[in-house]
């Protein structure tokens, strides 16, 4: 039976039944009747960002770090157009959002009324999908659609533009009845072509130098999609890399791990991409920071790719064996279509690959020139993995050098355990990404692996961490550099540092108690282990400001349009054990 | 350091696409909702993509359908990208590819107004006979002439038409359907 109620009290009834429990929002004029419903309801808490921004990348952390759909709430104009950063970053890393916007009265639109922008218009290249609703009577069913688009097939953010007079009208509202999987035209493809899966499993079982090059679409498959990666590895004994969104689906401490691949992944894990005969895309989708030059790509392999977003196959990379389905379902599949094709172990097989894998290993491409004097990058981002480690840890990052000597240094055995910007490289991710990943998991220990520059971009979700007693730690790894550009500048621009020096710093640890949480500073590698302790031991939110090596360079690096086997290692490498005399050559 | 050693001037790389672009027809069936030309035409100018003509209208009024024709010149591999992209639409029903199949039927209608007097009204009548152009609206010293056809048919008659006095031109764009019992 349909109920009548008014738009606002509508929507927050649809967001119970699609069950939401937090929305990250800043309100306005234009939402107003929708925060007078939420100011009469339980059962939702509001976390009320410092900019929309903020509330968007909140909404992505507490969405990646649960598999649940996150959930934003602006009001029209400024309030939207401030999303729009967050929602293009979700679109392009596949993070579910529905994001709900305030717009002026439907006789108003299209008069240039206060506050009034084309929300819609702004937003359509950079949602998955979005709705005006003009008629409170579809209000209900748009929502639920909203639900189901964002959340199925390729996840994204969703956008639904509600104006004023909307969520004042009464209307109907009437519960999905799950009826919403009968959508018409949008129908993603989960179950992946079982003759396909076959002539997959053929090749896998024919390969002489196979590898998993896993990506972001198995995390999001969820928790069974990382559980049939680890048992075919094992069954396969195949090597496995992963890009920047999948690590932790499979775990960094298993001995078949490469590490992270692309442009600052291991020197192992790249050159078994470029080296190997059969490659398993699994849920990546050949981005340029994975191919390098795509004419150098890996180019004596099959390749296999599996994603349940038709438009990603044979986009960049053309591929022999295409698989549109969900990571899950296929991997199950594959695993038991490898069963009833054997029951013996490959491992001779294998054995010169792994030989070989052994012997990139043995470079240690992730090596650095420590020093006692003063905190290397990677060394703090690895005393701090070593103090976390056992602990229940989730790891986000701001974008430049610090993000990728994260990825590089601390280790994830689990998904949905790191959060961070991979498509679009927003710098200001991290911070309010924490903030969303502490509300989901009040008593997790979550840390944002910082650079200087980043960080200041979303300062002021400080602000919303301490007022909702989240105890976040923002772990900024200062260079007082835009690190990344310096690095560009130095290896491709002749070492003209145009505007990459971080003027004018604020003092961190004022900073952090002038929001009234606690600072921290080290610059001693000597002290580095007692002050981290003191970091986590805090309950409050922390701005630690870890001094590090103003120059350091972030190595391996694979400069943007080399193939894999360009790719520049560290003067530490050992490159002395590289048998191969191309290798020589290269490095 | 060997870094210094290997500069490369740009972010991205750009490997040149060697296949040779043709023009395809693509008929897409969408929901006939506010904002969906502007979705489809977004995703064309968002992505790259070269449209050479659309046409839409709604053709299924219960359901609220509209068909979408468009000719589009791309490589074969990015018409195929293209189709996916369009299929990932969420309003989008189908996408179908007439050129691709092999199948495809097109036709496009032009209003042509001409003017002029003495050898050159009669010169164009002959001519407009001898392409079907219908006669639908003529004046002492013009006439507005339909033509309905293939687009390579028609740019000839606006051609013959230039010296005789062609005033201007309006075009629907192309137009297609499958051959045969089958519907999309
Ligand atoms: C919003 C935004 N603007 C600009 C950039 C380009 N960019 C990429 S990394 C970077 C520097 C980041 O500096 P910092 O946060 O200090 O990190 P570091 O590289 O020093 O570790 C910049 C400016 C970006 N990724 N995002
Ligand atoms: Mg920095």
């Amino acid at each position: 039976m349909a109920e009548q109620m008014t738009g606002a009290e509508i929507v927050i009834q649809a967001l119970k039944d699609n069950g939401v429990e937090h929305i990250f929002g800043y309100p306005g004029g234009a939402v107003l009747p929708i925060y007078d419903a939420l100011f009469q309801t339980e059962g939702i808490e509001h976390i009320l960002v410092r900019h929309e921004q903020g509330a968007t990348h909140a909404a992505e952390g507490y969405a990646r770090s649960t598999g649940k759909c996150g959930l934003v709430l602006v009001t029209s104009g400024p309030g939207a157009t401030n999303a729009v950063t967050g929602l293009t970053d979700a679109l392009l890393d596949s993070v579910p959002l529905v994001c709900i916007t305030g717009q002026v009265p439907t006789s108003l639109i299209g008069s240039d009324a206060f506050q009034e922008c084309d929300t819609v218009g702004i937003t359509r290249n950079c949602t998955k999908h979005n709705y005006l609703v003009k008629d409170v009577n579809d209000l209900a069913r748009v929502l639920h659609e909203a639900f189901y688009v964002a959340t199925t097939g390729r996840p994204g953010p969703v956008v639904v533009d509600i104006p004023k007079d909307v969520q004042f009208a009464l209307g109907n509202y009437k519960k999905s009845a799950n009826g919403a999987t009968q959508h018409a035209s949008y129908r993603p493809q989960t179950e992946g072509d079982s003759a396909a899966i076959e002539a997959a499993v053929d090749l896998m079982l024919k390969a002489e130098k196979p590898v998993f090059y896993t990506g972001g679409g198995v995390v999001n498959s969820g928790p069974e999609a990382c559980e049939h990666l680890r048992e075919l590895a094992a069954l396969t004994g195949f090597p496995v890399t992963s890009t920047l969104m999948g690590l932790g689906a499979f775990p960094a401490n298993n001995n078949q791990w490469l590490g992270m691949l692309g442009m600052h992944g291991t020197y192992e894990a790249n050159l078994a991409m470029h080296d190997c005969d059969l490659m398993i895309n699994i849920g990546a989708r050949f981005d340029d920071r994975i191919t390098g030059r795509i004419d150098g790509f890996s180019p004596n392999s099959m390749k296999i790719h599996v994603d349940i977003d038709p438009s990603s196959i044979n986009k960049n990379i053309t591929v022999d064996i295409p698989i549109v389905g969900d990571c899950a379902s296929v991997l199950e599949e594959m695993v038991r279509v490898w069963r009833t094709k054997t029951n013996t172990s490959r491992e001779d097989a294998l054995k010169p690959w792994w030989k070989q894998i052994e012997d990139w290993r043995s470079v240690k491409s992730l090596s650095f020139k420590n020093s006692d004097t003063v905190i290397k990058p990677q060394y703090a981002v690895q005393r701090l993995y070593e103090a976390v480690k056992d602990r229940d840890v989730y790891i986000t990052t701001e974008v430049g050098q610090h993000q990728m000597w994260a990825a590089q240094h601390f280790h994830f055995n689990e998904p949905k355990r790191w959060m961070t910007s991979g498509g679009l490289g927003t710098m200001g991710y991290g911070l309010p990404a924490a903030v969303g990943v502490q509300v989901a998991h009040r008593d997790a220990l979550v840390i944002d692996i910082a650079g200087e520059a980043s960080v200041q971009m979303t300062m002021q979700e400080m602000s919303t961490a301490v007022q909702y007693g989240l105890p976040i730690k923002i772990f900024i790894l200062n260079n007082e550099y835009m690190g990344m550009v310096r690095q560009w500048q130095e290896l491709l621009h002749g070492g003209r540092y145009s505007q990459s020096y971080s003027e004018s710093l604020p003092d961190f640890v004022k900073l952090a108690e002038a929001y009234g949480g606690k600072g921290i500073r080290c610059s001693d590698p000597k002290e580095l282990d007692d002050a981290i302790a003191e970091m986590i031991d805090s309950d409050l939110p922390v701005i630690f400001d870890c001094v590090v090596d103003k120059v350091e360079n972030c190595f391996p690096m694979i400069p943007s349009g080399k193939a894999h086997n360009e790719i520049i290692l560290p003067d530490t490498a050992d490159i002395g054990s590289i048998i191969d005399d191309k290798g020589k050559v290269l490095v | 350091m060997n870094a210094k050693f290997q500069p490369t001037g740009s972010a991205y790389f750009i490997v040149p696409d060697t296949q040779n672009p043709e023009q395809h027809i693509l008929s897409v069936i969408v929901d006939n909702e506010p904002g969906i030309l502007a979705r489809i035409a977004g995703l064309f100018s968002g992505r790259g993509y070269n449209i050479d003509s659309l046409t839409v209208s709604e053709t299924e009024h219960e359901k609220h359908l509209s068909r979408i024709t468009i000719a589009v010149t791309a490589t074969p591999k990015m018409h195929m990208q293209i189709r996916m992209q369009l299929d990932r639409l969420v309003p989008v029903h189908r996408v179908l590819d007439l050129t691709a199949e092999g199948n495809g039927l097109e036709r496009e209608l032009a209003l042509v107004k001409v003017a002029g007097k003495g050898e050159n009204r009669v010169e164009t009548l002959r001519l407009a006979e001898a392409f079907r152009a219908q006669v639908v609206d003529a004046t002492t010293d013009s006439f507005v002439f339909e033509i309905t056809g293939k687009s390579s048919k028609i740019e000839q008659f606006i051609t013959l038409m230039q010296p005789l006095g062609l005033v201007e031109v309006v075009r629907t764009g192309r137009t297609a359907i499958s051959r045969g019992p089958e519907g999309m």
